[in-house]
């Protein structure tokens, strides 16, 4: 199983095309917002942007800080979340290191599937699927 | 949300007051240019200046913004300091895209403040803030501290003005997100009567798709155009700049006052040798793949010791045009430093630079003097314009107070109208011909995307002033249909009218779709009535004599052709003003 990586952020122009491309096509909402990656300036527009989503940690915080079970460690990578069985308590968001979990002003909760769709939609190739044995052998700085 | 009402925020400065509208009008201006019209009819008062607090400032958006690439334009309208009637200046950045998801049609400020404010406004609020520690600061000192102050989460777009916009520059634009603005006739300067230093708008709703099998294939298919295929590539690539060296090889591009239509030197400031050498990356609206936006940089030393500054400066050929060859400054790296000014004081560049060239010009023959112009001014001296811009910016004297009302106005006070390259307002950087130059002089906007003048002086070679006239008020009214939805014109070849239509049907809009003709042209008579209602007279518009001497590839300018297009395109305005159905004030 693969996961979305963002390894070429430098690239990145702002145009928020991969959001508007999950919350379209995943969540099937226009919203800049509830998507599973979202791009922020990183402290005005002359300084870059960076993208908010899923850095697929395992064990993962916000499955440990759901406290119903809502969250579950996905296989290769990231999260299952059963929207069935979340409380809307939020703590997940709050768990969450990098600030890749949006709550919408119901506090439903948003976070990245890792299926890919948005990564067609980005004009500059900032986006990647990559397997997560590479992604580790990377982070340690191996080859990949 | 896709309805067939428009929710429009009202914000009352005098008050401190929001009121939300819910308008009908959608089936007869669609939403952009079309509903800032229906919006000036409702609140605007033609009969008094342009800076009675009660005129409003009305920002705007259309039907498909934020639901297809490209929809990524808001219209902003108000009565203009610059000639006190209806005006129309467009801006991107992330300002369309804030107002869809504050859940707003269009955003209406009216009243003046007690004390400099901050309108911060969202789905889920309103605020009006006391910022008068903000007041005299420029762009960018602005900027930084509107990110400390508008802290969250969300995407927001900030609007704001410089000093230009506080001392009453009919010039003053108003900046969005750092890269984009409002530049032309004054918007700043009506923020700036307002008390009103800074917008901030959040767009943090959400809206359930379109029940629609279509809209998602049909975005993809609009997404597959504009990015995989050539279209876009002018905008992507090179970007608008492209234009400066194919201009100056036509003989079109104005030089130096448009003293001169080419010059070799001009090679040294193409959009190649932008791209080549100064560009450090590129930037997009939000919505849009295209990336459009090019900045280059700025270093500077300010020390002995190797120490430098660096800021970052967003190019395109009208900025090129203004500060570069109109000014005969052909260093890159000059340029950017000068837009840098521009920018800092809140100036829309086009309109400064057009202005300073004048007074360079005036300067050269003897009409004014270092004691009007503090600085001495003379073609190709950037430190002299850097220093002459911040002072037009901030109205350090009488005389650049009067400049900054616009170099013709400067020109009937100090002489020199003969060479006051104005065209309703500072001419855009295409000296094409005859068409263009009455197609600025009397366009809506008086802007060079009113219509494309300048394309058909490039392409058609008789003098027929019949289908010259009428080339210009077609165009005009596809412009005014894509301004509407609200769509960048450069997509203007993806969006045709059929695909628009598409786009709308899918949206669930199927009248707009199905009625394009006769809403495009009920827009186009109700922009008009606007304009002739505020007081504009076609027939007194004049074409200083300068355009009279330029010659381009084509031959030397056609005082008859001129004089034609220009009589047969006032009475074409005319005739769209007079025919204009009274929908003016439609039920709430």
């Amino acid at each position: 199983m693969k996961i979305l990586t963002t390894p070429r952020m430098e690239r990145c122009i702002g145009c928020h095309s991969c959001s508007l491309a999950c919350a379209r096509l995943v969540h099937k909402n226009l919203s800049w917002d509830t998507a599973g990656i979202r791009i922020a300036s990183s402290g005005g527009l002359s300084t870059g942007f960076e993208a908010r989503t899923c850095l697929a940690c395992d064990p993962a915080p916000c499955v440990r800080a759901c406290p119903t079970g809502a969250y579950s460690q996905r296989k290769g990578g990231g999260v299952i979340v059963r929207k069935n069985l979340c409380i809307r308590c939020g703590k997940c968001a709050a768990a969450c290191p990098v600030d890749a979990i949006y709550l919408d002003a119901a506090t439903e909760p948003f976070v990245c599937i890792h299926c890919g769709r948005c990564v067609p939609f980005c004009p500059h190739d900032c986006l990647e699927m990559a397997d997560i044995a590479g992604v580790e052998s990377a982070r340690q700085g191996g080859a990949s | 949300m896709t309805t067939d009402q428009f929710r429009v925020l009202e914000v009352d400065l005098t008050t401190g007051r929001g009121n939300v509208e819910v308008l009908e009008g959608r089936d007869l201006v669609c939403g952009g240019s079309g509903l800032a019209a229906q919006l000036f009819a409702r609140h605007g008062h033609p009969d008094r200046p342009w800076n009675d607090p009660d005129q409003p400032l009305i920002f705007a958006i259309g039907p498909l913004t934020g639901y297809f690439p490209l929809m990524s334009k808001t219209v902003c309208a108000f009565k203009s300091p610059y000639h006190d009637q209806y005006a129309e200046s467009h801006g991107g950045g992330r300002s369309a895209f804030a107002l869809r998801f504050a859940d707003l049609d269009a955003l209406v400020v009216t009243g003046r403040a007690a004390k400099p404010s901050l309108i911060t406004v969202g789905s889920r609020h309103l605020e009006i803030k006391d910022v008068s520690y903000l007041w005299g600061k420029d762009i960018f000192e602005t900027g930084k501290m509107l990110r400390g102050i508008s802290k969250g989460p969300g995407h927001r777009s900030t609007l704001r003005i410089g000093p230009a916009g506080e001392v009453g520059s009919a010039m003053a634009e108003i900046n969005v997100d750092t890269y984009r603005h409002f530049g032309r006739l004054g918007g700043g300067t009506v923020m700036g009567s307002k008390n009103l230093k800074a917008i901030v708008i959040t767009g943090d709703a959400v809206f359930p798709l379109p029940d629609s099998k279509d809209y998602p294939k049909i975005f993809q298919e609009v997404y597959t155009k504009l990015t995989d295929t050539d279209m876009m590539s002018k905008y992507h690539d090179i970007g608008t700049p492209i234009n400066m060296a194919a201009l100056n090889d036509l003989k079109m591009l104005p030089i130096r006052n448009l003293q001169r239509t080419t010059d070799p030197d001009i090679a040294a400031i193409s959009g190649e040798r932008f791209a080549d050498d100064t560009l450090l990356r590129n930037a997009a609206c939000a919505g849009c793949p295209v990336g459009c936006i090019h900045i280059g940089f700025v270093r500077e030393r300010f020390q002995e010791q190797h120490r430098f500054l660096y800021r970052q400066v967003s190019y395109d050929h009208e900025p090129i045009f203004a500060a570069g060859a109109m000014l005969s400054v052909t260093d890159p790296f000059k340029v950017l430093a000068l837009l840098d000014v521009t920018e800092k004081v809140g100036l829309d560049v086009m309109s400064a630079g057009v202005a300073l060239a004048w007074a360079t010009e005036a300067t050269e023959r003897g009409v004014i003097s270092e004691r009007e112009t503090i600085v001495p001014l003379s073609f190709g001296d950037s430190e002299g314009y850097k220093q002459a811009m911040e002072n037009l910016g901030r109205g350090s004297n009488e005389f650049y107070r009067i400049l900054a009302q616009g170099a013709l106005k400067a020109a009937r006070h100090y002489g020199g109208e003969d060479y006051a390259c104005v065209l309703g307002q500072e001419m855009a950087g295409y000296a094409t011909g005859e068409v263009y130059f009455a197609s600025q002089a009397l366009g809506l906007r008086h802007s060079h995307l009113d219509s494309a003048g300048y394309s058909y002086d490039q392409k058609e070679t008789g003098n027929d002033v019949s289908k010259a006239v009428a080339f210009l008020v077609k165009d005009e009214q596809g412009r005014a249909l894509l301004t509407s939805m609200v769509a960048c014109l450069f997509a203007r070849a993806v969006y045709t009218d059929e695909l628009l239509a598409r786009c709308l049907k899918a949206i669930g809009y199927d009248f707009l779709a199905e009625n394009l003709g006769p809403i495009s042209r009920n827009i186009q008579q109700l922009r008009w009535k606007m304009r002739l209602g505020t007081g504009f007279v076609p027939e007194d518009v004049t074409i200083p004599k300068r355009f009279y001497e330029v010659t381009t590839a084509k031959g030397a300018v056609n005082a008859d052709f001129l004089g034609g297009v220009m009589r047969d395109y006032s009475k074409a305005i005319r005739e769209l003003s007079a025919r204009q159905d009274d929908h003016s004030r439609p039920d709430t």
